[in-house]
């Protein structure tokens, strides 16, 4: 219900912002299903991969065990260093210029330490957890 | 015959097809796809200690397949761009995992920093280089998705460093709130120029004056940060981290929302999702709203329920404290901030073995905001080796408190204050607490007779079965272990 209407909100700034003429309203609803409709399909489907995700994500992290919410915390650290696509997709891209390069380069380096220390650190902390062998100590 | 040829030929020619240029991007489509999947397994696995490790390997997996097959993308070509920072990141990436323990708070907010800086900085390369070479591909969406995006990366990167500066207590950021009067008023004045910033760019993304605008609202982002975190107390560190995590994953899923990438926005997503789900645990477990965290100020309140009448503690010395332990059928050790300061992990552990051995049952109470971030105490118990399994949770726990024979508050005070049960002029107020009064005896170990960092006298103290242990957690935990041990390791 929410989703069509947001899109068509946004799809109507978006039909205004490229064509910068004046246009009736009722052209600016005909621009969200036909000239433009490439684009509010797009970001519907990317609405709604991440509206899915959210709930995937609450479902799965309200079962994560509270003894482990600092490894997760890590362990997210590393996931949200997925930042590392868009980074190497500036600091590699064929036909960029060096100051963007440069600043896909920074954001690479920044994503990748968080992925090794992210990874490693919650791999660290999570072999520390044992359950109580009956008897034996160690 | 002939259908067996045109069936072999349609499958060459698929092959072909599915290996030429233009079907690199499904392929690259379908791994991002199993790659996602692969990140929900991992936070899927970390719902038991049994299986979390597995966790990290799909975690693993996964963020190598998403390297791996954006790196293979036609159009990245320029390698050596790509290998220099990563080979770069190689050794901050692993000095970073090894940090000691208690400065695991510390490592995730810089973590955090550092995600805000990548999402900050994709953002702002991407909007500029549209701004000047492609200028039709600034649609609405795509302005607001990077507004977002820069809005959250760079107000998570200066809000995580001072995070991180106040966890690492270093000297030129205030331990307590930094407070001054109309704080919220310019605030809510600096983030409502930055909505209308946004908005006019959204409006007009191609002006001459956009970038202006842009980098105004950089700015702008930059002061959110400390803004928001520099009133904030070092006792609500752990819900900031949590919200700083929340913020980490969603600039990631705005940068998926301008790149047009689905894996990044569902990896944001579960980040984004993990955090708003520690923050409502974090604030729940505190008895606060998250505009209480964020906006209340907790500094002002504590200044006036500071200094009531004076009332005496009574010490008590380690040899008779052990004694009592010694005999005791349950103790229940509560863990907090105090004991990660004074590194006594490794000392409570030797506690544990002492008692264990004279078949003294052993359990500790594990509230959810005890220490700096969320699930804090449970790793650096888990470091010196206390199986996971006697770590209980503030619920369960609570239940076994009346028929708990001695309960050593080590380092924890807040969580224990029973004034947070009926006190209303409090400032924890309705804040869940571990039962400790409810124990028949109670051993509380300070560093010295000030009240804690949140500046309320603790009631607990000064109850008729409470006993004090005055010192280093670490010295009072190591003299009741020489106490406790027997004398054949006297010698």
């Amino acid at each position: 219900m929410l989703l069509p209407v947001v899109g068509q909100v946004i799809g109507a700034l978006g039909a205004q912002a490229a064509e910068q003429a004046v246009q009736g309203a009722g052209q600016v609803a005909d621009g969200v299903g036909g000239a433009h409709a490439v684009q509010p399909l797009d970001f519907v489907s990317m609405l709604f991969a991440f509206m899915l995700a959210t709930f995937i994500g609450i479902g799965v992290i309200r079962r994560v065990s509270r003894l482990l919410h600092t490894p997760l915390m890590s362990l997210t650290n590393a996931i949200s260093a997925i930042a590392v696509v868009g980074s190497i997709m500036i600091a590699g891209g064929e036909h960029y210029p060096t100051w963007v390069r440069v600043m896909g380069a920074c954001a690479l380096f920044a994503s990748m330490t968080n992925i090794i220390s992210g990874f490693m650190i919650t791999d660290r902390m999570l072999k520390m957890f044992h359950a109580a062998p009956e008897g034996q100590a160690k | 015959m002939t259908t067996l040829t045109s069936i072999s030929d349609t499958i060459s020619a698929t092959l072909a097809a599915g290996w030429s240029l233009p079907n690199m991007k499904d392929i690259i489509e379908l791994a991002y796809m199993i790659s996602a999947g692969l990140f929900i397994f991992s936070l899927h696995w970390m719902s038991d200690p049994k299986t979390a490790r597995r966790g990290v390997f799909a975690g693993v997996a996964a963020m190598a397949m998403a390297v791996l097959f954006t790196w293979a993308k036609p159009d990245v070509t320029r390698h050596l761009w790509i290998i220099i920072p990563l080979a770069l990141s190689v050794w901050p990436g692993i000095w970073l995992a090894n940090v000691p323990l208690t400065a695991v708070p510390q490592r995730t907010a810089l973590s955090h920093a550092f995600g805000g800086l990548a999402a900050g900085l994709v953002g702002t390369a991407k909007f500029l280089y549209w701004f000047h070479n492609e200028p039709e591909m600034l649609t609405s969406f795509r302005v607001a998705a990077i507004v977002l995006e820069v809005l959250l990366g760079y107000l998570t990167l200066t809000g995580s460093v001072i995070a991180a500066a106040k966890l690492q207590e270093v000297k030129w950021i205030p331990q307590r709130p930094w407070v001054y009067p109309g704080q919220n008023i310019v605030n809510l004045i600096a983030f409502g120029v930055a909505v209308v910033g946004g908005a006019v760019l959204i409006v007009q993304p191609t002006a001459a004056y956009a970038p202006y605008i842009f980098f105004g609202i950089v700015f702008l982002a930059l002061n959110f940060g400390w803004m928001l975190v520099m009133p904030i107390g070092g006792a609500d560190m752990p819900t900031v981290i949590a919200i700083l995590n929340a913020y980490a994953g969603l600039a990631a899923v705005a940068m998926g929302f301008v790149l047009d990438n689905k894996l990044l926005i569902v990896a944001g997503a579960l980040d984004g999702s993990s955090g708003l789900i520690l923050s409502i645990i974090m604030c729940k477990a505190m008895n606060r709203s998250f505009s209480n965290v964020l906006f209340g100020a907790f500094g002002q309140v504590q200044a006036k329920a500071a200094g009531g009448e004076q009332k005496s503690y009574k010490p008590e010395t380690p040899e008779d404290a052990a004694a009592m332990m010694g005999q005791a059928g349950l103790v229940v050790v509560v863990p907090g901030y105090g004991m990660a300061v004074a590194q006594a992990q490794h000392k409570v552990r030797e506690l544990y073995d002492q008692l264990k051995k004279k078949g003294v049952d052993v359990k500790f109470a594990i509230h959810p905001v005890a220490g700096r971030m969320p699930g804090h105490m449970n790793v650096l118990l888990a470091e010196a080796e206390i199986p996971y399994t006697d770590l209980l949770e503030m619920d369960d726990i609570n239940q076994d408190m009346p028929v708990c024979d001695v309960c050593l508050v080590l380092g924890a005070n807040d969580v224990v204050n029973p004034a947070a049960r009926y006190d209303k002029n409090s400032p924890i107020y309705g804040m869940p607490i571990i039962d400790a009064d409810k124990a028949r005896m109670v051993y509380a170990v300070k560093r010295s007779k000030n009240p804690g960092f949140a500046g309320i006298d603790n009631e607990l103290y000064f109850l008729d079965k409470t006993r004090m242990l005055f010192g280093d957690a670490k010295a009072v935990v190591g003299e009741l272990v020489k106490n406790l041990a027997p004398s054949a390791s006297m010698h």
